[in-house]
């Protein structure tokens, strides 16, 4: 299936989590928070969400601003 | 220097940093610990996998608190889920909120800014928003249960200080939330002046970060911040049309 990660295209095996996909991105684990389609999924829950056909994934990150 | 209280937390200074613009983080780093500060913003963004070092390790290893901004939100929606994104990253519920209206002024949206502050204080966020220098949108930004509210002096990044510091004054007279004056500083006068009208705190970045010497401005305006609060409680005299004489007059 298809996957919008961070704004690019991907093609990811049925059933994948939301923490596979975090791993392509990035090992970290904290400092890092994931919204699938405008709604966060907590850390807690990234083993237990599996993304669908067309989700849109961010995963952001603090950076130098402000 | 007496405490800054916001939502109950104590900071000893009042010298809120902004962490953008900073040549590296070493420099960052630097300019921080020269300027004191125990709160400072970082923005939220994609994760990039070749970003090499993070903010927030400078912050970490120096002990100061993060507070993460909107920045670059133009709605209320965006600036929701952007705090909530922050929430979740950072371990705080403390934001500031910020919609900016468009590119070329980054002015805050006050509309949209007063619809995210809503909706973040119903989710339990500490809200600190960043607003124009409008005494009756601070008002009731602060009826509506933000912590604190951060009028700007003048654009941001453009230096040019505090361009209505009659309505800076008159924000203050009416808060009885802390009054941060945020954005438009260029120099140490303005952090100064800021802090004689009566604001509570000034937060800053670009007069810091893009000084030819970061470290040495964020110390000038630390000793700023602090000559300037002295002053407002000190209470200044008048001002006079004319002399008035401080030796004794006749012979």
């Amino acid at each position: 299936m298809n996957v919008t990660i961070n704004g690019a295209p991907h093609e990811v095996p049925d059933g994948t989590t939301v923490a596979q996909a975090v791993l392509t991105l990035t090992t970290a684990t904290t400092g890092v928070a994931v919204a699938v389609n405008d709604e966060v999924v907590t850390r807690s829950a990234w083993e237990t969400t599996a993304l669908g056909d067309s989700d849109r994934m961010e995963v952001l990150t603090a950076v130098q601003g402000g | 220097m007496d405490d800054l209280l916001i939502a109950g937390e104590k900071f000893s200074s009042r010298l809120i940093m902004g962490t953008g613009g900073a040549p590296s983080l070493e420099v960052l780093d630097q300019a921080l610990v020269a300027s004191g500060t125990e709160l400072t913003t970082v923005a939220m963004r994609r994760l990039d996998p070749g970003a090499p070092g993070s903010v927030l390790d400078v912050l970490r290893e120096r002990g100061i608190k993060v507070l993460p901004n909107t920045a670059g939100c133009f709605t209320a929606g965006d600036a929701v889920l952007t705090a909530r994104l922050a929430r979740e990253a950072l371990g705080t519920n403390w934001v500031k909120l910020e919609v900016i209206a468009d590119e070329r002024t980054l002015l805050p949206d006050p509309i949209e800014t007063f619809d995210a502050a809503e909706r973040l204080v119903a989710d339990g966020f500490v809200v600190l928003p960043y607003i124009g220098d409008d005494p009756a949108l601070a008002r009731r930004l602060e009826l509506a249960g933000c912590a604190a509210v951060m009028p700007l002096g003048a654009p941001i990044g453009s230096g040019l200080g505090i361009r209505n510091p009659h309505n800076i004054e008159l924000i203050v007279e009416a808060a009885s939330v802390p009054v941060i004056l945020d954005a438009g500083i260029g120099t140490a006068s303005d952090a100064a002046l800021a802090m004689e009208l009566g604001c509570d705190a000034v937060l800053l970045a670009t007069a810091v970060t893009r000084a030819q010497r970061p470290e040495l401005m964020a110390t000038a305006m630390r000793a700023a911040v602090q000559a300037g609060r002295f002053a407002h409680q000190a209470g200044r005299i008048p001002r006079r049309r004319y002399a008035e004489a401080s030796s004794p007059t006749g012979p």
